[in-house]
């Protein structure tokens, strides 16, 4: 039992000791549900200072068997590209308990065990080392989460949940067919042993079922992420979502998407994966422009951010599928990047909506004068979307579309109309919300900031500091494991930086 | 070694005083901390170019490692030249000047505090654009100044035409910055560094296509910021903002960054001779345009704003030709001036109670003959007259553009002369004839005039005291001789004292001619007193389609139509599948998922406690 299985296992105790607290301890049940998140904080963090940069493979490692046959271990561990991911589960999950803290009077004792249960399938998803583990770890965030928007959802909770299940389902299905595949092939689940045979050529794929195997695995976490054209359950699941899904949904949820594509379809299949980047890539771009277009035209303020996140996160495809190093890290410091600054925008939407009951723009306008501190906030997390240096999502735009420019300079191109459109739509937004005259509807339930909004927003606040200003804090230990992935693909960089300097030569 | 980062931290350390507990604090203090944080960053530029020969060595600074990833590796770096140490006095010291200002200016507004916690974050981004050392660091400063004039120009955020000019200037800066990431992304894969010391230097080897396509990126990126043809629609509107700032951020610094940015990446443009050209044509173009369209307005504020426009267009034509330094010190007397032109047009509303239309003002001789004399050098200056600051920079312009090709000389002459005209126009409109306005108009305080008093010496003089191609003699290649030199600068003295005569004769002694001039002129006249009519243009071209397009077929037809259609599809067929399963279906949300739940788990602990399946 190392830190890391407590980290996983902390969540679920927690939820297991909620669902036996009495329904009507209900101020425990939230003191308890903070106070076990943030203990499960704590301790992760030990894993950042734990961490060995420059120590080959997966550290805090536990294997043991869990089922005999097939043989299903509990095998977990951490490298540079789960770490990160986890911190950023148990940090946001505090936060997202704090911010429901009234939201959530209506069986307050499931929903707070629920964001626990979400937690502890999260963690886990990042950690697992094994192909079945990770699909069940995979399943189990599927279930609060569903239960979170279907329970205490908007108006069209229903329709919204049983579209992001059926939608994530689909995906679901074909990897587990997958996952089956490769156990009849390589007769384990673990995944390290999986990628060890395949570079000793121990498994063999025919091209066909190399594509085959991809496109299974791709098409889960490409409905995840989501890229386009499997976006749409996302702007009706994050409208539906009470604030803490939104925000647990955006930040985290999204990213087991693009995790997987690293983690998985680059190196078990990097024939495949680059075979199809070209199309793949184009979507990315789709998406890109896409979400921002619609975003523009948005009139309520969830589904902007939403189709935002499509946008954002065809920055993260493009980034994974140039190939490249700065491509690969950008990608990876952008799903913590969106986490952090998404997050904080479903957040303060959150506290609007708390105010005002109404998630249409147009329901808005002055809320500069009456909430200053609301709305400076507000426009730091607005800045920081639409990638201002010195804030966060600069640092992992610039080394996305850079990677991009490397392997292909169009790519950029066309990835950069997205900088543009992003201002648009995120200043237009902030106009309409913020100034102009304060009407008297407004005035009346607009107070200003609580010291429990403050606790939930300047933690996000300072990471989008940190992260903007300090990127050494966190790339380093990406990169060195992104290098191992372009490697072990047979794509390291400095292969693909000779090709793209000839591809130059040859433009000319 | 010398403490670089002092100067923009200093006003950085003003703008989290004033930003963070400014609302509780008295103004006096306010005005300390917003005052002192840039006038000591002034003397700490002056300490540090004192000690360090003016830049004549390059001093370089390496802070910390920003961003690092591969062989992307960009340092927070500061790198200080004689062309840095030029800006950075221009900009403190300029700065400092409408600081003091600014604190007379809008000692009644609401939000002061706000006002100068903003302007002093402005001076922390724009010392930042001019001490960079890397492309990057200065794209920092770039958008960071982008960000400021966003919130200065929406000061009035209850105010909804000052909210959108806002927003404009933010998103057109961002269409020019499309262009200079695009151009940086392109120099790193050429040059695998954004430094300047190592571009520049591998630059000369590097084929030219490659150089021309960086240049003409970064020249998008400067009509952004610069507010050139295309680009410069989001400059006049930008006079929503207070005063103070249209000097400060929309005259005298941050729209000259463009300018800057060209002239720090002469080598480049040096090995681009077609971008060159572009950057002369895009000049000497928007210079001539924006000054036909300056000779028709009535908005005070409008008239020098599109005369920045045009003014700028000239520092291009200089850089264009190869003419950096006269670009430059174009630059630096055109900050003082216009600076100074704005200053004084802020004094003239304040004693009109707010008015901006020229029409509603005269006669403020009487009223405000301070003002008065101190808007006299600075239109003086802009008309080129002999003697002041902006007949050298202009001058030296011009010449080099009669040595590139003498038509722009000629095109820049007239520009020239409908500039005098312009901007003289506007002065006898103000302080001559009876006064039209409303209420008592009075001279402002002396928080006020001190700094345009100082302005006024530097507009008469600026061009004897800092001679700047002499200053930056060796860092751009010397121009060849043209011939006849003193003739061309006859000629443009000539169209200067012509412009003021006319709009002397036109609106002081016969000014029912103008009446005249725009009957007989018709809708010619009307076209350029609506701009040409660009906006709408670009309304009907860009915007409109964009957003309806997006709103009618990418959101209604391809995600709810299209796409979800094919969902839906998918979902009632398997409603039907799901009709078989009638027994344990009770339409209630939480039961299905409950079972799925339950399923699941149950699923996994049978298999667990049975050790798997054999």
């Amino acid at each position: 039992m190392n830190m890391l299985d407590l980290v996983i296992a902390l969540p679920a105790i927690g939820f297991l000791i909620a669902l036996l607290i009495p329904r009507a301890m209900d101020n425990f049940i939230r003191l308890f549900a903070l106070g076990f998140s943030l203990l499960t904080f704590v301790v992760s963090l030990t894993l950042v200072m734990g961490f060995q940069q420059g120590a080959a493979g997966q550290q805090f490692v536990t294997n043991v068997v869990w089922i005999q046959n097939p043989e299903i271990h509990y095998h977990v561990g951490i490298d540079g590209l789960s770490l990160w991911l986890i911190i950023l589960s148990t940090f946001l999950t505090p936060i997202a308990i704090l911010l429901s803290w009234n939201a959530i009077q209506d069986r307050a004792k499931e929903y707070f065990a629920f964001l626990l249960l979400l937690e502890f399938g999260l963690v886990g998803v990042f950690a697992a080392w094994d192909l079945f583990l990770f699909y069940v770890f995979w399943e189990v965030v599927l279930v609060p989460m569903y239960f979170l928007i279907g329970i205490w959802g908007h108006d069209r909770r229903i329709y919204a949940a049983v579209k992001f299940f059926l939608y994530t389902m689909a995906g679901s299905v074909l990897m587990l067919a997958a996952i089956i595949f490769l156990y009849t092939q390589a007769g384990t689940f673990d995944y390290a042993s999986i990628l060890d045979q395949f570079s000793t050529g121990k498994i063999v794929l025919t091209h066909l079922q190399e594509t085959l195997l991809f496109l299974a695995f791709f098409l889960a976490f490409a409905i995840k992420v989501p890229l386009f054209p499997l976006h749409t359950w996302l702007p009706d699941a994050h409208v539906e979502a009470p604030t803490a899904g939104s925000l647990m949904l955006a930040s985290v949820m999204l990213k087991m998407g693009t995790y997987g594509l690293v983690r998985f379809c680059l190196p078990m299949f990097p024939t495949a994966a680059r075979e199809n980047a070209p199309w793949i890539v184009i979507l990315a771009i789709i998406g890109i422009v896409y979400g921002a277009l619609v975003a523009m035209v948005q009139p309520n303020m969830k589904k902007l951010v939403a189709y935002s996140s499509v946008s954002h996160l065809g920055f993260v495809v493009l980034g994974i599928f140039t190939f490249t190093q700065a491509g690969l890290d950008g990608a990876v410091y952008q799903m913590l990047n969106h986490g952090i600054s998404t997050g904080a925008l479903f957040l303060l939407v959150g506290f609007l909506y708390e105010r005002r009951h109404s998630l249409e723009i147009s329901s808005y306008g002055g809320v500069a004068t009456a909430a200053p501190w609301l709305s400076i906030l507000f426009l730091i997390t607005t800045l920081a979307s639409i990638g201002l240096p010195t804030l966060n999502n600069f640092v992992g735009e610039f080394l996305v579309l850079q990677g991009a420019a490397q392997a292909n300079f169009t790519w950029a191109v066309f990835a950069s109309l997205g900088v543009i459109l992003s201002a648009c739509y995120m200043l237009w937004m902030y106009q309409r919300v913020f100034f102009g005259e304060l009407s008297e509807e407004v005035k009346h339930h607009m107070p200003e900031l609580s010291l429990r909004e403050w606790a939930c927003a300047v933690p996000l606040i300072f990471m989008m500091l940190w992260m903007g200003m300090y990127s050494q804090s966190f790339i380093p230990i990406v990169s060195e494991q992104n290098a191992k992935i372009l490697h072990q693909g047979k794509m390291s960089s400095p292969v693909r930086a000779m090709a793209a300097v000839q591809g130059v030569n040859n433009a000319r | 070694m010398y403490k670089l980062w002092l100067i923009p931290a200093l006003p950085f350390i003003g703008f989290l005083i004033n930003g963070i507990i400014g609302r509780k604090l008295p103004k006096a203090v306010t005005n300390l901390v917003a005052v002192g944080s840039v006038v000591l960053a002034f003397l700490w530029v002056l300490f540090v170019g004192n000690q360090s020969n003016w830049g004549a060595t390059p001093l370089h600074a390496h802070y910390f490692t920003w961003i690092k990833s591969g062989a992307v590796n960009v340092g927070w770096d500061y790198w200080v030249d004689k062309l840095t140490m030029i800006m950075l006095m221009v900009v403190t010291g300029i700065g400092s000047l409408i600081h003091i200002y600014a604190t007379g200016y809008m000692e009644h507004e609401e939000g002061y505090y706000r006002f100068f916690a903003y302007l002093n974050l402005f001076m922390f981004f724009m010392l930042n654009l001019v001490l960079a050392g890397n492309y990057l660091i200065l794209f920092v400063g770039w958008e960071g100044v982008g960000l400021c004039s966003y919130l200065l120009i929406g000061f009035y955020f209850v105010k909804k035409s000052a909210t959108t000019a806002g927003n404009k200037a933010f998103i057109v800066n961002r269409i020019g910055d499309f262009g200079f990431s695009l151009a940086m992304f392109l120099m790193f894969t050429t040059f695998g560094s954004l430094n300047f010391a190592k571009v520049f230097a591998a630059a000369p080897g590097k084929p030219e296509g490659i150089l021309t396509a960086i240049a003409f990126l970064m020249l998008l990126g400067a009509t952004g910021k610069s507010a050139q043809i295309p680009l410069y629609v989001w400059l006049p509107d930008a006079m929503e903002g207070p005063t103070p700032v249209s000097a400060l951020i929309h005259a005298a610094t941050m729209v000259t960054a463009g300018v800057y940015m060209c002239s720090r990446s002469s080598v480049i443009f040096l090995h681009a001779p077609m971008a060159m050209e572009a950057v002369a044509l895009v000049g000497l173009a928007t210079a001539v345009f924006a000054a036909t369209i300056g000779l028709t307005q009535y908005d005070i504020k409008k008239v020098f704003a599109y005369s920045t426009v045009s003014q700028l267009g000239y520092m291009f034509l200089g850089v264009g030709v190869g003419a950096f330094s006269a670009g430059v010190w174009h630059l630096m007397t055109h900050a003082f001036f216009k600076a100074l032109l704005f200053l004084g047009a802020g004094s003239v509303i304040h004693a009109c109670h707010g008015e901006q239309d020229m029409r509603h003002m005269g006669g403020l001789r009487k009223y405000a003959p301070k003002t008065m004399a101190v808007l006299a050098c600075a239109s003086l200056a802009i008309a080129g007259f002999p003697g002041t600051s902006g007949f050298f920079s202009k001058d030296a312009i011009l010449t080099a553009a009669y040595g590139h090709a003498p038509w722009m000389f000629w095109v820049g002459v007239v520009t020239a002369g409908m500039t005098a005209f312009y901007v003289w126009r506007a002065f006898w409109m103000t302080f001559w004839g009876e006064y039209k306005g409303h209420g008592h108009p009075h001279e402002s305080p002396w928080s006020m005039l001190g700094p345009l008093v100082v302005l006024a010496i530097l507009s008469l003089f600026g061009g004897v005291l800092f001679n700047v191609p002499k200053i930056l003699e060796g860092m751009f290649p010397p121009l060849h001789e043209v011939e006849g030199e003193g003739m061309l600068m006859g000629i443009s003295i000539a169209a200067g004292l012509l412009g003021i005569a006319l709009s002397y004769y036109m609106y002081v002694v016969n000014t029912e001619l103008p009446a005249k001039i725009t009957a007989a002129l018709g809708g010619l006249y009307r076209l350029v007193y609506d701009k040409y009519r660009v906006d709408e243009a670009y309304d009907a071209a860009v915007v409109t389609p964009l957003i309806e397009g997006s709103k009618a077929v990418l959101w209604h037809g391809v995600d709810q139509g299209v796409i979800d259609g094919a969902v839906n599809g998918v979902g009632y067929q398997a409603r039907g599948i799901g009709g078989i399963l009638k027994l344990i279906q009770s339409g209630n949300i939480r039961s299905y998922a409950t079972w799925i739940a339950v399923g699941a788990v149950a699923l996994l602990l049978a298999l667990g406690a049975g050790g798997g399946v054999k």
